[in-house]
């Protein structure tokens, strides 16, 4: 199960650039690690993230082993009315995780 | 008094005998090349395909000196207006000794309205970070920045 966050400052006037950050809860295996009996952990890392604002993509990261675990993602994005921010992430195992949070815009 | 201290620095010259097999050990456990240091030119050059490439207009913050590689926090800035006609599209985050080069893939556009992006990543030893960022005429720009990583990533669970 993952479980996700997202923050934007709370108070946004239409067509500021605002900054998003976005925290997920995911292990990120690397598939290089032991476990405590010495089995090789397989990998099991995020390798998509999609991010919309009101339908429109507005940030896709691929990311790889080399991204720490429970991964931070900071980017900005220009809000110009109130919309349903959604992203959508997909790991090794195939797991799909999504969060929605509608970004209210003054 | 002085018997005791002795024996207070025996002690901690034992504890420290004792902690060197675990310091040298991790080093073993990990099977992988993460002791070649790939140069530049090869870090960047499978995604430029000879484009043109300068060392401006990006800015790549992070700690000089990182304690544990498991958890590096790394902001990119790229001086671009961004607007439809010109931004970046991509940012590519490289490492130079990782077993991954490619640690993350940015894709932006016009609608993020600033190109700046941080993330935290994972380093396995000291290295030089290249953040790579393609603009939407097709050129790339980049920075590159040395880390010291006193406690590689490819050891540490967490």
């Amino acid at each position: 199960m993952s479980i996700a966050r997202v923050q934007w400052p709370d108070r946004i006037a239409a067509g500021e650039v605002v900054k998003v950050r976005l925290l997920i809860q995911h292990p990120m295996d690397t598939g290089y690690l032991q476990d405590l009996t010495g089995k090789l952990v397989p990998r099991n890392v995020i390798r998509q993230l999609t991010c919309t604002l009101g339908g429109q993509e507005v940030l896709r990261v691929q990311p790889s082993s080399g991204i720490a675990a429970n991964p931070f993602f900071e980017f900005h994005l220009r809000a110009m009315q109130t919309a349903d921010f959604r992203a959508e992430w997909t790991d090794d195992r195939g797991v799909q995780g999504v969060l929605t949070q509608t970004m209210a815009v003054a | 008094m002085s018997v005791k201290g002795q024996s207070r620095r025996q002690g901690v010259i034992r504890l420290l005998l004792m902690g060197l097999p675990w310091s040298l050990r991790p080093a073993q456990a990990q099977r992988m090349n993460s002791g070649q240091l790939l140069s530049f030119e090869a870090m960047v050059q499978p995604l430029v395909k000879g484009a043109p490439l300068r060392a401006q207009d990006v800015r790549l913050h992070a700690p000089i000196l990182a304690e544990n590689g498991s958890l590096v926090p790394v902001q990119v800035q790229v001086n671009s207006p961004m607007t439809a006609q010109e931004h970046v599209t991509h940012v590519h985050l490289l490492s130079q000794r990782n077993p991954v080069t490619q640690m993350a893939v940015f894709e932006l556009g016009p609608w993020n309205g600033r190109a700046e992006i941080s993330t935290r990543v994972r380093l396995a030893g000291t290295q030089e970070l290249v953040a790579l960022a393609r603009l939407s005429n097709g050129e790339f720009r980049y920075a590159r920045m040395e880390i010291i990583v006193t406690e590689s990533a490819c050891v540490d669970a967490s």
